[in-house]
């Protein structure tokens, strides 16, 4: 049935707790963009990707644009409205001059992202000076501020949503770093005082503001003449703002398209010590394989969602069933019944409690010891005060004897022996990396470990092990090839990049698919520095001798080609046992057993798969009839 | 396929020194069997008991000898007969000679199959190995094994040997266990043998590995360093989680006499559009899958999928080594794989065995970058770790562990317990306790036996599950037993190692305190958690165990079948929410109706009457007349429909009738229409 429909990523064993869930609109973000659209943001350029030359009008257009594309699928949640101010035209409810509120159709002001609006956006430079133009807004002798009201239009748009539901934002690009500098003293401070009172009204609300300058190679954006003011800078801040707000700029372009799931207690359990100490603990969901999203499933001609009806038919009668069926397992030539709850019964171990057996040393977690992606644990004195003293107090001295728990978890589904490793907080520059807590890692039972490594062993002889000079040689090659800072995560991963990509490209009607770097592919320039080259050749060397290149061409092919051999010509022999002609003739080819066809053929080399009815009719038309 | 068939002789001690174990023996057996049953029916299996009173094999008869064996079940096909056999193992009351046994159980596998069947002859020998085997003839007893051991090789058998050791043979003589174990280890040497020694009968359950799997390779190829370098390797799972199985769905439709019924199930699924009334069901042509972007759902066909996906070669390539440390454990994502050289090659596995040494002595481990199939439309990032092999036998091997791409991560941020307040972070007595109790509590002393290792640890819930099928199989209506005291090993504390450290949770319970939050509102949430956390002993079997909370009134929350006038009695006076009114009124309701319905001969209409008066009463008290007098109209007009007299009848004589606007005031009833609702009926019944 293909009613799974993210089967290429999905996992064989996805977590059946199915812990996955669909991103709510708990903590929304509501972002208003306001673009300076002065003339000197046309006027100016700053040396672009390529080296070419790109007006500050550009880069602003473009950082937004791309950032949308990444919002879209990460946090499509997330409502934005975009706003260019030092507009000709104007457009926005106030009706206030020089502010133009930028909207394509079927979407609000201020709206979640839609393909049309980043499509649309996209071209925006092209239709820009026709349809909302660019001029001064802040001129000596008029009284418009272009600035101010571009704030209040700001404001107004964020109205919507509760702040303790949303977090609101107002991004601003400009390279104006004096806007009210052209003015003369008294006028020049009636704005400034207006205006900064407009930001601080703003704050006030929720709403914070955050400044993107865009400076020229020539003069640095001097973010102290006004703007630290409107943004509230001061002391050190206002020191590392410039290189601070320029990574920001960068790093708005090159997010990693991901979907952000929000933090989420996924169940709160029990942590059973000993008897009468039990503890409360929060479990979430920190690593688990990421899926392109939800699927819907459209009717072709209409592109009207379709819903799936579930209908369970007796084959014996075809009559539809409507209760809940019995389960059965067919057991020494009879069925055994269950009932839905008694199967639950049996899968029933201490639900929802998080048993604790006994400690090891974390030398006895062997490599192998997992079937799933860890569970993060982390305490809550919510209900049960001093929970968090406990577990604080055993998370210790587990990290200081380097030893990890041994506990029986009761999940619902799947009961389960789990190993609880104590995790340390790791920082890194003032970031978290790794948070403090314990991991669940979920162990395996006798039955799910095998032994493959003992199959092959030929009684007679000892397995070859290498002598030291291999092991040094192959120690030489592991420095060469050696990475240091290598980070659990670094990849992203090319299948569901290109899926995003496809996805986009296909939405905004793109004639080319954005191109995806695989950063998963081995880096062949540094393998072939001649250092590492010849590390590897003297491993490969001292292991196989000069004769290399034979062994690996002709050892395998030689035995499968022998085993191919010998089966086409057992083919051949059965197949002999028939007169396929006259049974082709009568139509009594069906009579035959798959094996038997398929002999006849191995024996004529033609493909074996398909069905019986497949086979049959590639032997008539190898018969040439 | 018959080649495919497994023929498995099991050796069983069943001498006095074994009787404490032979529970779990013939558990571990008979879930071997069932599990046979079930998945591989052809499988052939014969039972041989040794140190028995008796004596039943066919070498005694014909050279003598072997005394005290007895052939318990020729082998043949597994049947349910043979699991009856395994459960009612003898108690024997010799101590028997494992050796003995080895050769009887060889002799049966050589004259069933002579010499027609190479491969999948099995020996599977339990014993706890502490009584001396008897002193051969000609030569001493090492001879003799290592001659029966090459007879053993020569025929093809593999021989698996569990040995009950530990907490299980305390007060063994150490020099005669000494000497078996030598002898055992010369059959791990010259054959295809497993020793497997186990100390508790939890583990002795698990070290029977009950479901015989053909292992796969899902990758053979290169295992490449450099364009220039690569290594045949073949790669296997080397764990993969055994599921519960997937149980069809039982259809009671077809008539009991239909002999050939499947009764079986067929989930049928229909597409439909939303929204319409219509019916039509969409072909799958029809269908087409819409992906999620921003608000839209965006249309895209399979087929221009496949046009556009990432398509990666196939190949296992090597990225980088690294340092150990940087691979945090708890990052392993799936199941995990097993690389090995390619089998007879012996370049190969040199090259492996070396590669894996070095990173074990430079403690690194490999970054890969792995497409297992040509097609597959994702790669895998994984790490390679060294698996040095210390059988002599066994060639040195990789573990292979899948690591998460960026997107997999989820960057939670969570305070550092440094921020928390004093009184949240343990102080110095506290530490000390908890100190005490991560060192004490130990499960791998040295030394001895690490218990709970997963190698030997059975899954609680299939074990039940098997066992309970049989159960079921001979009593369809057995309830869903408990866990027995083994399995309870694995899900909740040893009681023994628990008071062997007494003190140390003595100091435990001393120096934390822990209570529930008084700040917390009392919802219906917390009554739940409180009851569970108030609970003192520990729970199991999802039986809740008592506590104080339970003492208290239980809360009515269903009107059952069995006093339904009380339970809507409690129901109603519940008053710490207004909705219970509502609920107890419906379900009272609910449950009036379905008494008329069910009623066979009017059997239930004493009962009817019972609960028709509670909710008079009831709804008069409420001043909610409304439901009480809808079904009281709506009963006549069923009574009236199947022409039933009894009940208005008996309704009228216990004056039973509407409630009127007398009696509440929102009834829009008036007293004469009350008194005459059943004279009306009376009236009309003999107009029909």
């Amino acid at each position: 049935m293909d009613l799974d429909p993210e089967d290429v990523f999905k996992d064989e064993e996805d977590d059946p707790d199915n812990e996955f869930f669909q991103q709510s609109e708990g903590s929304k973000e509501y972002v208003v963009y306001l673009v300076d659209a002065s003339p000197k943001m046309f006027k100016t350029t700053s040396p672009g990707k390529d080296q070419k030359d790109e007006t500050h009008f550009h880069v602003a257009v473009s950082c937004i644009a791309e950032s949308l594309k990444t919002q879209i699928i990460s946090r499509s949640y997330d409502e934005v409205a975009i706003c260019f101010f030092n507009t000709r035209e104007k457009k926005n409810l106030q009706d206030l001059n020089g502010v133009f509120v930028y909207n394509v159709a079927e979407r609000e002001q201020l709206d979640r992202p839609t393909a049309r609006l980043i499509k649309e956006f996209g071209c925006i430079e092209e239709t820009f000076m026709k349809e909302i133009g660019s001029q001064y807004g802040i001129v000596p002798g008029s009284r418009e501020n272009s600035l101010y009201n571009a704030l209040w239009v700001a404001q107004a748009l964020l109205r919507k949503g509760s702040i303790k539901t949303a977090e609101k934002r107002i991004v601003l690009f400009t390279n104006e770093d004096d806007p009210f500098g052209g003015l003369q003293d008294a006028a020049k401070k009636d704005m400034t005082r207006t205006t900064l009172q407009r930001a601080k009204d703003a704050q006030d609300l929720g709403i914070s503001i955050q400044l993107l300058p865009l400076s020229c190679p020539d003069s640095e954006f001097n973010v102290s003449v006004f703007f630290s003011d409107l943004i509230g800078l001061e002391g050190q801040d206002l020191a590392q703002f410039t290189p601070s707000a320029s990574q920001k700029l960068e790093d708005m372009k090159d997010q990693l398209r991901k979907r952000i799931f929000p933090k989420r207690i996924v169940r709160k359990i029990r942590f059973h010590i000993a008897n009468g100490l039990s503890i409360e603990l929060d479990t979430y969901a920190i690593i688990r394989p990421a899926l392109p999203g939800e699927i819907t499933w459209l009717d072709s001609v209409t592109n009207h969602p379709l819903k799936i009806e579930r209908s369970l038919i007796c084959e014996d009668t075809g009559a539809l069933i409507q209760e809940h069926p019995k389960l059965f397992q067919p057991y020494r030539n009879e069925n055994v019944k269950f009932s839905p709850d008694e199967i639950a019964d049996i899968k029933r171990i201490s639900p929802g409690l998080l048993c604790l057996l006994g400690f090891k040393p974390l030398s006895c977690l062997k490599d192998y010891y997992n079937l799933r992606p860890s569970t993060f644990l982390y305490p809550s004195d919510q209900e049960v005060v001093g929970s968090t003293s406990v577990f604080i107090a055993l998370h210790r001295s587990m990290l200081r004897l380097k030893r990890f728990a041994v506990a029986f978890f009761g999940a619902v589904s799947h009961p389960q022996l789990v190993a609880l490793v104590a995790q340390d907080e790791v920082t890194s520059a003032g970031a978290q990396v790794e948070p403090p807590g314990m991991h669940m890692i979920y162990l395996p039972y006798s039955d799910d470990i095998r032994d493959e490594e003992e199959i092959f062993p030929d009684t007679a002889d000892d397995a070859p092990r290498a002598d030291e000079d291999q092991i040094q040689k192959a120690a030489a090659l592991i420095k060469r090839i050696y990475l240091k800072d290598y980070s659990n995560h670094q990849f992203a991963n090319p299948a569901l990049q290109r899926h995003y990509a496809v996805l986009q490209a296909l939405a905004l009607e793109e004639d080319d698919i954005p191109e995806i770097i695989d950063e998963t592919a081995p880096d062949e320039g540094g393998l072939a520095r001649s250092a590492v080259v010849k590390a590897i050749e003297e491993f490969k060397l001292s292991v196989y001798g000069d004769n290399y290149d034979e062994e690996s061409n002709n050892l395998g092919k030689e035995k499968a080609a022998e085993a191919s051999r010998k089966r086409k010509a057992v083919a051949e022999d059965a197949a002999k046992g028939f007169d396929w002609v006259s049974l082709a003739d009568k139509g009594q080819l069906n009579n035959l057993t798959v094996a038997a066809l398929k002999n006849y053929l191995t024996a004529h080399n033609l493909p074996v798969g398909g069905k019986k009815e497949a086979l049959i009719g590639r032997i008539l038309s190898h018969m040439g009839k | 396929m018959a080649r495919n068939k497994e023929k498995l002789v099991l050796l069983l001690d069943v001498g006095p020194s074994m009787h404490g174990v032979l529970p779990e023996i013939e558990k571990i057996c008979s879930m071997l069997v069932e599990k046979k049953l079930i998945f591989s029916k052809y499988d052939e299996v014969g039972v041989v008991a040794f140190g028995t009173e008796e004596t039943n094999n066919d070498l005694t008869t014909e050279v003598g000898g072997y005394e005290n064996i007895t052939v318990l079940q020729d082998i043949k096909v597994v049947d349910g007969d043979l699991i009856d056999t395994l459960q009612n193992l003898p108690r024997g009351t010799l101590d028997g000679d494992f050796l003995d046994a080895i050769v009887v159980g060889m002799d049966m596998l050589i004259k069933k199959y002579k010499d027609i069947f190479k491969g999948k002859k099995r020996l599977c020998l339990i014993t706890n190995a502490i009584h001396p085997i008897k002193d051969s003839l000609e030569g001493s007893k090492e001879d003799q094994v290592t001659t029966i051991a090459e007879q053993m090789t020569a025929q093809g058998m593999k021989m698996e040997s569990i040995v009950v050791r530990g907490r299980l043979s305390q007060d063994a003589d150490k020099r005669i266990m000494d000497e078996n174990d030598n002898l055992l280890s010369i059959f791990s040497k010259k054959t295809r043998t497993r020793n497997v020694y186990v100390g508790s009968p939890t583990s002795l359950l698990g070290a029977l590995k009950t479901r015989r799997l053909t292992p796969v390779t899902i990758f053979r190829g290169h295992l490449e360093l450099s364009p220039q370098m690569k290594i045949k390797v073949w790669v296997y799972k080397k764990t993969q989680e055994e599921k519960f199985p997937t149980l069809k769905k039982y259809s009671e439709k077809a008539p009991v006499t239909d002999k050939f019924a499947t009764h079986q199930v067929k989930v049928d699924y229909e597409y439909k559009s939303v929204g319409e009334s219509s019916t039509t069901v969409i072909p799958p042509e029809q269908r087409i899958k819409g992906y999620r972007y921003g608000p839209q759902v965006v249309p895209i066909s399979t087929a221009e999928w496949d046009a556009v996906k990432y398509k990666p070669e196939k190949g296992v390539k090597l990225l980088a080594f690294t340092d150990a440390s940087k691979i945090k454990r708890h990052c392993f994502m799936k199941d995990v794989c097993l690389f090995i050289a390619e089998p007879g090659n012996t370049r190969a596995t040199v090259a492996v065995s070396a590669i894996a040494r070095a990173m074990k002595e430079t403690n690194t481990v490999a970054i890969l970058r792995c497409v297992w199939r040509q097609g597959q439309q994702n790669v895998v990032v994984g790490v390679l770790t060294p698996n040095i092999s210390q059988n002599d036998k066994i060639p040195n091997s990789f573990y292979f562990n899948v690591l998460p791409f960026a997107e997999d991560v989820r960057e939670y941020q969570f305070p550092s317990f440094n921020s928390f307040p004093a009184s949240w972070k343990p102080n110095e007595q506290q530490q000390k306790a908890a100190d005490e109790l991560v060192q004490m509590l130990d499960l791998a002393p040295s030394g001895k036996e690490e218990t709970l290792l997963p190698e030997f640890t059975p899954n609680p819930v299939l074990e039940r599950f098997y066992r309970h099928l049989e159960l079921r199989a001979k009593q369809p209506d057995a309830a869903v037993p408990p866990l027995d005291e083994t399995l309870k090993k694995i899900t909740g504390p040893d009681p023994e190692l628990v008071s062997e450290n007494k003190s140390v949770f003595d100091a435990l319970h001393r120096h934390f305190e822990l209570k529930p939050n008084p700040k917390l509102k009392k919802s219906s949430r917390q009554f739940y958690r409180e009851k569970q956390f108030g609970s003192n002993a520990l729970e199991s079997d999802g039986q809740a165990v008592k506590s104080i909370e339970n003492q208290l009134p239980v809360k009515m929350e269903k009107i059952g079948d069995l006093t339904p006038v009380q339970d809507f009695e409690a129901m109603m006076s519940q008053r710490d929410n207004p909705e219970w009114v509502g609920k107890a009124v419906k379900e009272m309701r609910d449950k009036i109706l379905a008494l008329v319905i069910h009623s066979n001969e009017g059997e239930n209409y004493h009962k009817v009457v019972e609960c028709i008066a509670a909710l008079r009463k009831g709804c008069i008290i409420e001043q909610e007349p409304g439901p009480y007098n809808d079904l009281m109209r709506q009963l006549r007009q069923y009574c009236q429909g199947k022409g039933i007299e009894s009940l208005p009848q008996l309704l009228a004589s216990r004056d039973l009738t509407l409630i009127s606007k007398s009696e509440a005031e929102d009834s829009d009833v008036t007293y004469e229409e009350a008194r005459s609702f059943f004279v009306k009926m009376e009236q009309k019944n003999p107009m029909d």
